[in-house]
């Protein structure tokens, strides 16, 4: 392992200086987002712009959480969490079972349905965005959670991954589950599931984010502010037209938007680690 | 008290037959392995019988009940998978738990039940563990453990040794054998290596092709091959097959049947004879001489690779201290008539009938 060798002196200090000044370059955006966040309107439209924290964090905070702009962005948060969740519980949930009927059964056409949902993997969202809206609006699911999630909740991706995850499942562990005793539903929820855990962590961790970021699909399903997402929310508060933008709610409201996928990654951290690196088949 | 009894049992994949009609008779308490190279048809026969491969056709029938078309579970057999296939998530405890688990026992027979087994597999100090924490020898044993705690009419091993290293494979075929016979549960065992037959079972069937080429006790199919594919197949090294016109030399009086054959041309046909029942000797008391090849002396006893006249390579056993002569040598051979096989030109054992 050529790349694991200790540098010493000077190649220490260059790599670290690299990576320093990557990271600084990453990270300052955010920090300027959290000193706007913590100081006067005036400071921030009044240029050189200050770099360091004001003193006006918890009024902000404050304002930005219980009233914000046009709603109040702890309201935001919930919805975008359990849009977040629903999407990616819902996706995890519906591709599991997916998968587990092309690998482990035998029906007419199985091959197609499993090339029709491979096809789906190349149109986004926004392709089918004008069709989903029509059915999601006679369903009367706008303005709901349910329009929020539903029309969100196939994957293509991640029944493609739990399929090739499947497959690599030997043949003799069904046969050694049927042999047992087990049915078929018995099997996937005592073997495949327990199995998979590492794969669905994984998986949550990355679909928890698709879902916290989705802007278009919220936009059009949510009139009402108080079904607005945190993502689109942020936009919202935008002005039109000749009102001052109130840059330092906005700036809170950023950053209060980036804490909970940023916990969802720290939390789900070791398990997602421990689906890369272990092996137990 | 089980029997599993085959009547002609066939089976197709789309057009192909692979396996052509196999009936066999299996008595409680037996333990029955089938042997045959791979491709045969061996272990699709006893997935078969697990009821993990439908039957073309033909009826499979445990304790005198047709089984054809119940779930495995409800045969009530047991199967020893060649990968072990573990429950990977589960402890050993849980592994072998699992089939009382869903049966809906009581958990404190459960854990009897288990402990028992663990007991007798000496496995009770594993039991909280994970499969991938355990030697090779250890998943053998869970999986067989897994097998007894069902108490089931049958044991159904495919091939349950071939991925243990060579002692591990002596040592577990002995417990294989010592379990078998404490629990008494009729079994069949599915195996490639002609060793693991020969000393496992109370009978064997050796397959061929999709075909029962030979039913019965593995020293009757050894000394008494019905084809020359169980005489090859069985054996190391394998019968001798010799065209009987190799023996042509004048020498000495040929036995009987075989002077015979050799009278009446027997132009296809082939005398069988196991390498411990040639000698080599003198000039004189030839039956058959050949040319010498090379030897492999492992110790106890020498093979002697010999090519006759026509080509055919051939061995003789003899004693590790007995003299060999030297490679390119003439090599003038004898053996036992007594011993002698002779088959037809499709390979099936010609009877004399005394």
């Amino acid at each position: 392992m050529s790349g694991m060798v200790e540098k010493t002196g000077r190649g220490l200090w260059l790599t670290h200086l690299g990576l320093i000044v990557g990271l600084a370059f990453i990270c300052f955006p955010i920090y300027l987002a959290f000193v706007a966040s913590t100081v006067e309107q005036q400071d921030i439209v009044r240029p050189p712009m200050p770099l360091l924290p004001g003193d006006k964090f918890y009024e902000n905070y404050r304002d930005a959480l219980l009233s914000g702009v046009n709603a109040p962005v702890w309201r935001m948060l919930v919805n975008s969490t359990v849009m977040a969740l629903g999407i990616a519980l819902g996706k995890i949930l519906i591709s599991l079972l997916s998968a587990f009927a092309i690998v482990y059964f035998r029906f007419p056409a199985r091959k197609l349905f499993f090339w029709l949902i491979f096809l789906t993997l190349m149109l986004p969202v926004e392709v089918r965005i004008v069709p989903t809206y029509e059915v999601a609006a006679n369903f009367g699911m706008l303005n709901s959670y349910s329009g929020l999630i539903l029309p969100l909740i196939a994957s293509a991706t991640a029944t493609f991954l739990f399929r090739q995850f499947f497959m690599t499942v030997p043949d003799e562990l069904a046969e050694a589950a049927r042999v047992d005793g087990a049915k078929p539903m018995r099997f996937f929820f005592d073997i495949l599931l327990p199995m998979s855990r590492t794969n669905i962590a994984a998986l949550f961790v990355i679909l928890f984010i698709y879902g916290w970021n989705q802007y278009l699909w919220p936009l059009l399903v949510t009139t009402d502010p108080s079904m607005n997402t945190i993502v689109m929310g942020i936009k919202q508060m935008f002005p039109s037209g000749d009102d001052l933008a109130n840059w330092p709610v906005i700036m809170a409201t950023a950053i209060l938007a980036m804490i909970p996928p940023v916990a969802v990654v720290i939390f789900m951290q070791n398990l997602f680690i421990k689906g890369l690196i272990e092996t137990e088949k | 008290m089980s029997t599993i009894s085959l009547k002609s049992i066939r089976k197709s994949y789309g057009k192909t037959e692979v396996i052509h009609g196999i009936d066999a008779e299996i008595a409680d308490g037996e333990l029955i392995v089938i042997v045959g190279p791979s491709g045969c048809g061996k272990s699709t026969l006893l997935r078969m019988v697990a009821g993990l491969e439908t039957v073309t056709s033909g009826e499979i029938a445990i304790d005198g009940k047709r089984v054809n078309d119940l779930e495995p579970m409800d045969r009530n057999v047991a199967m020893v998978f060649q990968s072990y296939a573990l429950y990977p998530h589960m402890s050993v405890f849980d592994n072998m738990a699992y089939g009382l688990k869903i049966a809906g026992r009581p958990k404190a027979e459960i854990a009897e039940r288990v402990a028992k087994a663990a007991q007798m597999l000496q496995l009770e100090e594993f039991l909280q563990r994970r499969p991938r924490e355990l030697s090779g020898g250890q998943r053998q044993r869970v999986a067989m453990g897994r097998a007894i705690v069902r108490k089931p009419a049958a044991f159904l091993f495919d091939e349950p040794l071939s991925n243990l290293d060579a002692k591990l494979r002596v040592q577990m075929r002995l417990e294989i054998k010592g379990l078998q016979r404490d629990l008494g549960v009729t079994s069949l065992y599915v195996t490639h290596d002609q060793v693991e037959a020969m000393t496992l079972a109370d009978r064997m069937i050796v397959m061929n092709a999709g075909v029962a080429e030979q039913i019965g006790a593995p020293l009757d199919v050894y000394q008494d091959p019905e084809t020359v594919f169980v005489g090859g197949f069985i054996g190391s090294p394998p019968m001798n097959f010799i065209a009987p016109r190799e023996f042509a030399g004048p020498d000495t009086d040929l036995p009987d049947p075989l002077a015979r054959a050799v009278a009446a041309g027997g132009e296809n046909m082939l005398v069988g004879l196991r390498p411990e029942h040639m000698a080599l000797c003198a000039a004189g008391e030839a039956m058959l001489t050949g040319t010498m090849r090379y030897v492999e002396p492992l110790g106890a006893e020498t093979l002697v690779h010999v090519a006759l006249g026509d080509g055919t390579q051939i061995t003789v056993r003899q004693e590790g201290i007995a003299e060999v002569p030297e490679t390119g040598a003439t090599c003038p051979m004898r053996f036992d008539p007594a011993y002698l096989c002779l088959f037809d030109g499709n390979g099936k054992r010609i009877r004399t009938g005394g």
